[in-house]
């Protein structure tokens, strides 16, 4: 027995314009400072207006937002009374959003208290509308909420499947305007939900073919996007179709790996950013291809079916442990081809301040909630040995 | 040898299988709350509900035994499933977080707590695999 959740899905170029015929009374945009300079609040304002909807910014949003944000974020939404939150930004916009609506619904629990395994009660005040502003996150169509604990510099995997929005509006023209890197990282972070998503212990028939669809567009449009960014220089990008077709793979591998799981790269991805504050997507696709490496024993054959999807299908033919070594070197390409780091050291960490915090990264990463669904369960000294191969960038050979 | 679940030489037996794995050590080294697993009665087990009370402390297993009833020891943890349920989860056929989430299996606790903890929460399960049971078939 398991579940299939999904906000209704309006996407495609001008799907914002949906927002013209919401009902409701008031809106709290949750948001961060930058869209509100870049226009995109104002975007949003006047479609409510056209709704008759009255709008509340709350754009404290810092990126892996902390519990304390959120607890802004709920006082304001006690005092506004909105009937709808809307998300509107990356994944921490919207990740803030479902936790600060989760907590008006819901006074009672902490933060920390919004686990799978009770029952929410949620719609009785408000219901949730998420936009994405970049292609990667998927966080629109999922019910995880990852929040930062600063005190303990950790990520807390959070959430409950009723916490997944109403409503997600995946309009490209929205991220068509996302710098260079920002298209890499968040792309890399839709391909290692794909990969994942297929890959992790709890994949179904019902996510397989998410997953595999999303790793398709990525691998084929990523590199254009990161083309058109880079041509486009501050301005909006002209190659809309992979702005749109990636925007699309997002929320398609979002689906796909909410409701299976991600795995081992996110769990070590989550330690690294927590402690080092790496962007999400660069520090989880960094460990993506030395998870591959390690996880591949165990289920090389599903490995070697995205090899075949990656375009390694020749190679791929050879099946089993080969096939998922050259897939995992293939996303080390794509990586090198839109200019992100393939190990630790590329992205700037300094050797001895990683090592100072090996411990802590290992601890938290054995104990982050998608470790558990990964098909080879890594020993202590395993996963100690996986972040030292992933600093030095050395493929993973045990 | 095989253990007839449940019983306290099932219960016993899974505390001597976590005391000797170095994943559940790791992992729950700085935990600290015992369990009540319930064994709840259907058409597989028939009878009154079966507590097994396993202690935890620190990344070890320092007790269990089966209780005589609920109000022998107040646990910091109650996990309740039906035999069947439970049965599926020692034979590897139920993910017990997914069975969680499904409620299949009922946690009662402090559950921030807890989601601090799934590796170890997963290695319970997976050291139940380890041992060899007898469900009276």
């Amino acid at each position: 027995m398991w579940y299939f959740v999904s906000p209704e899905i309006i996407f495609g170029e001008g799907s914002l314009d949906a927002l013209d015929e919401l009902e409701g009374r008031r809106a709290l945009v949750v948001t961060d400072a930058t869209l509100v300079q870049l226009g995109l609040v104002d975007k949003v304002k006047a479609h409510l207006d056209t709704a008759g909807i009255e709008m509340r910014v709350f754009d404290q949003v810092e990126p892996d937002p902390s519990v304390q944000t959120v607890r802004k974020g709920v006082q304001i939404a006690q005092e506004y009374k909105p009937d709808w939150i809307v998300g509107l930004g990356g994944g921490s916009p919207m990740d803030a959003a479902k936790a600060i609506w989760v907590l008006y619904e819901r006074p009672d629990l902490e933060p920390a208290e919004i686990n799978p395994f009770i029952r929410l009660g949620l719609r009785r005040k408000a219901r949730l509308i998420t936009i994405p502003t970049t292609s990667g996150t998927g966080a629109e169509a999922t019910w995880a909420i990852v929040l930062t604990d600063t005190e303990e510099q950790r990520k807390m995997g959070l959430g409950n499947r009723e916490n997944v929005a109403d409503i997600a509006i995946v309009d490209p023209g929205l991220a068509a305007g996302m710098p260079p890197q920002l298209t890499a990282d968040t792309g890399l972070d839709a391909l290692t939900h794909a990969v994942e998503g297929y890959t992790c212990a709890w994949h179904s028939d019902v996510t397989d073919g998410l997953c595999i669809n999303a790793a398709r567009l990525v691998f084929k449009y990523l590199p254009r996007a990161v083309a058109d960014a880079r041509s486009a220089g501050s301005g909006q990008g002209s190659d809309i179709e992979a702005r749109e077709r990636m925007h699309n793979a997002a929320t398609c591998a979002g689906l796909g790996f909410g409701n299976a799981m991600a795995s081992m790269a996110h769990a070590m991805g989550h330690v690294l950013g927590a402690v080092f504050h790496v962007p999400h997507g660069r520090a989880v696709s960094i460990f993506l291809p030395y998870t591959i490496e390690f996880v591949a024993r165990e289920a090389p054959e599903r490995f070697a079916e995205l090899a075949e999807i990656a375009g390694c299908s020749n190679e791929a033919n050879a099946g089993g442990e080969k096939a998922a070594r050259l897939l995992a070197d293939r996303i080390r390409d794509l990586c090198r081809e839109v200019g992100n780091p393939i190990s630790v050291a590329e992205a700037g960490i300094e050797r001895a301040d990683y090592e100072a915090q090996l411990d802590k990264l290992i601890d938290d990463a054995f104990n982050d909630t998608q470790m558990i669904t990964a098909a080879r369960a890594p020993s202590y000294d395993e996963l100690r040995q996986l972040f030292l191969y992933a600093y030095e960038g050395k493929p993973v050979d045990f | 040898m095989t253990f007839k679940f449940p019983s306290d030489e099932w219960i016993k037996e899974l505390s001597r299988q976590l005391n000797g794995s170095e994943v559940y050590e790791k992992s729950a080294k700085d935990w600290e709350g015992d369990f009540d697993f319930v064994v709840e009665p259907d058409d597989a087990f028939q009878g009154e509900p079966v507590h097994l009370y396993l202690d935890l402390y620190h990344g070890k297993s320092p007790s269990a035994r089966q209780l005589s009833g609920p109000d022998e020891k107040r646990a910091a943890y109650v996990l309740s499933a039906s035999f069947s349920a439970w049965r599926k989860v020692i034979e590897g056929k139920l993910d017990p977080i997914q069975g969680m989430m499904t409620r299949k299996l009922k946690l009662q606790g402090n559950m921030m707590k807890v989601m601090r903890y799934p590796k170890a929460a997963k290695e319970i399960v997976s050291c139940c695999a380890l041992v060899p049971t007898d469900f009276g078939d």
